[in-house]
């Protein structure tokens, strides 16, 4: 049995279904099935931190005191919830003396936390728990001569600076390379994609994301590799308007990174979730050969 | 041509400023800013802003009040985390930027019709009556809440592409234990400042 409890946070039940229906498959062929938190409720994002940081810490608690009854360490796929139930975490852990309040207004509502869980990534998971080692013995169909950007966006590897480093991680990479691709070296693969501004102020959010679309083209990428539901919503889905905004065609596929390990796996690709992908990935099966037949 | 003054005089300064942003973000070392820009040169918004995150710093650590949280900065800074781990003076400037934005919200003094406070707003509170961010739901509580139907007619195809591809839903998610996340919202409500 695992020792992670899934936090899919909104994103994962939503627009980024296709994150959740690859990173499930992984894990269970990896032999680390995970379960879903029961009755999570959401982290608030960048959101509740602009608007109230005590309520914030406050919800966030309510998730780790779930997990913390069920025994379970965290996994969060989405860098925004990763980085949320972490900061608050380590908050309620920390002196302010809010703290101490919340941890009493937790157990008011009857969950009562301590302090025990564990918050991580499923990329720190696959690199410190199973490791490249045993990734390699289980890969199945390498991703030969497929060009791949990794990109990391901001919150993985911000502020929290131990589990990979801030302007040139590597683990992404890494893993990719674990699956027999070739990623490029991509400058951009920290820089912004702006989270909510595409939906708040337009024509910043579509700069920034022709920025790192444009970078990744221009290093010969194939697809882009993504860690985060809103670093890959933004960049799938403003492609079209970007085009248009900047007469470049930019266009490229934009695939969570379980999606291409995955399928690295021998996982059939009709259960990685390709299908909801908007934009073309023709050119991708093309690359890796036999017509995507697999 | 009215002659005004550009400066402010000390009198129009806020000296308790600086303490209150010190509690609020849980940064004590705004003080120990150097001015060295590192903050404003790796920021991706800067070019956007209309006043670089440096100057924000010593808007704060002088009593701008007024300045900094009128400022389109706060708004526009994402959270990338970009200026706080590279800070020479390991100041936690993006947490500094969070306690500006609370501190507009509650003061009701940022830009009217700017769709990115609207937006915390109205997560944060579909998450604490609900539980859980519905998608669609927000959108639409966005694009009502700053009058700009013509923007949300224009994300029309947007919303079918993601239909189609089932990542959209019109489900309005919740979580099971309502009451218990009621009692929280009260518990921590109760005794807050």
């Amino acid at each position: 049995m695992s020792r992670y409890a899934y936090y899919p946070g909104c994103s994962l039940k939503g627009n980024a279904r296709p994150y959740e229906e690859s990173i499930l498959p992984v894990f269970r062929e990896i032999g680390l099935p995970l379960e879903e938190l029961d009755d999570w409720n959401c982290c608030g994002a960048t959101a509740y931190f602009s608007v109230d940081d005590t309520m914030a810490a406050a919800v966030s608690g309510r998730n780790l005191s779930l997990a913390e009854r069920a025994n379970r360490d965290i996994i969060a796929p989405c860098a925004g919830c990763y980085l949320t139930l972490r900061k608050s975490n380590e908050f309620l852990a920390g002196r302010d003396p809010r703290a101490a309040k919340i941890l009493a207004d937790l157990k008011t509502a009857g969950c009562e936390y301590h302090g025990t869980v564990t918050v991580k990534h499923p990329l720190q998971v696959l690199r410190d728990d199973v490791g490249s080692t045993k990734l390699k013995s289980m890969i199945r169909r390498p991703l030969s001569g497929l060009r791949v950007a990794s990109y990391y966006g901001c919150q993985l590897v911000r502020p929290f600076t131990d589990f990979d480093d801030p302007d040139h991680p590597t683990s992404l990479d890494d893993l990719l390379a674990v699956a027999g691709a070739q990623p490029v070296a991509y400058a951009a693969k920290t820089r912004c994609c702006g989270g909510s501004l595409t939906g708040t102020i337009e024509e910043v959010g579509l700069r920034l994301n022709y920025i790192l679309l444009k970078e990744a083209k221009r290093r010969g990428a194939d697809c882009i590799a993504t860690i985060c539901p809103l670093c890959q919503f933004n960049l799938e889905f403003a492609q079209g308007k970007i085009v248009k905004a900047y007469g470049d065609d930019v266009r490229l596929p934009v695939l969570y990174f379980s999606q291409l390990l995955g399928l690295a796996m021998g996982i059939d690709k009709k259960e990685l979730s390709f299908s909801r992908s908007i934009i073309p990935l023709k050119s991708l099966w093309a690359k890796l050969g036999n017509g995507g037949a697999r | 041509m009215k002659i005004t003054r550009k400066v402010a005089y000390e009198e129009d300064l806020d000296p308790g400023f600086l303490d209150e942003i010190e509690q609020a973000s849980g940064c004590r070392d705004i003080e120990s800013c150097i001015q060295c820009g590192t903050c404003s040169s790796s920021c991706p918004m800067s070019v956007y802003m209309d006043v670089p995150p440096r100057k924000i710093m010593a808007m704060v650590k002088n009593g701008f009040k007024d300045d900094a949280l009128r400022s389109f900065t706060i708004w526009l800074c994402s959270s990338c985390y970009t200026c706080q781990v590279r800070c020479p003076s390991k100041i936690k400037i993006t947490d500094v930027m969070y306690s500006l934005k609370r501190k507009a919200i509650q003061e009701k003094v940022y830009p009217a019709k700017l769709a990115i406070p609207v937006l915390d707003r109205e997560m944060t509170r579909l998450i604490s009556a609900h539980g859980r961010s519905s998608e669609l739901w927000l959108l639409l509580s966005l694009y009502l809440k700053t009058r700009r139907p013509w923007a949300m007619l224009k994300m029309a195809p947007l919303g079918l592409k993601l239909m189609k591809t089932g990542r959209m839903s019109l489900r309005r998610e919740s979580v099971k234990d309502k009451p218990q996340l009621r009692s929280l919202v009260k518990a921590v409500k109760e005794g807050a400042r």
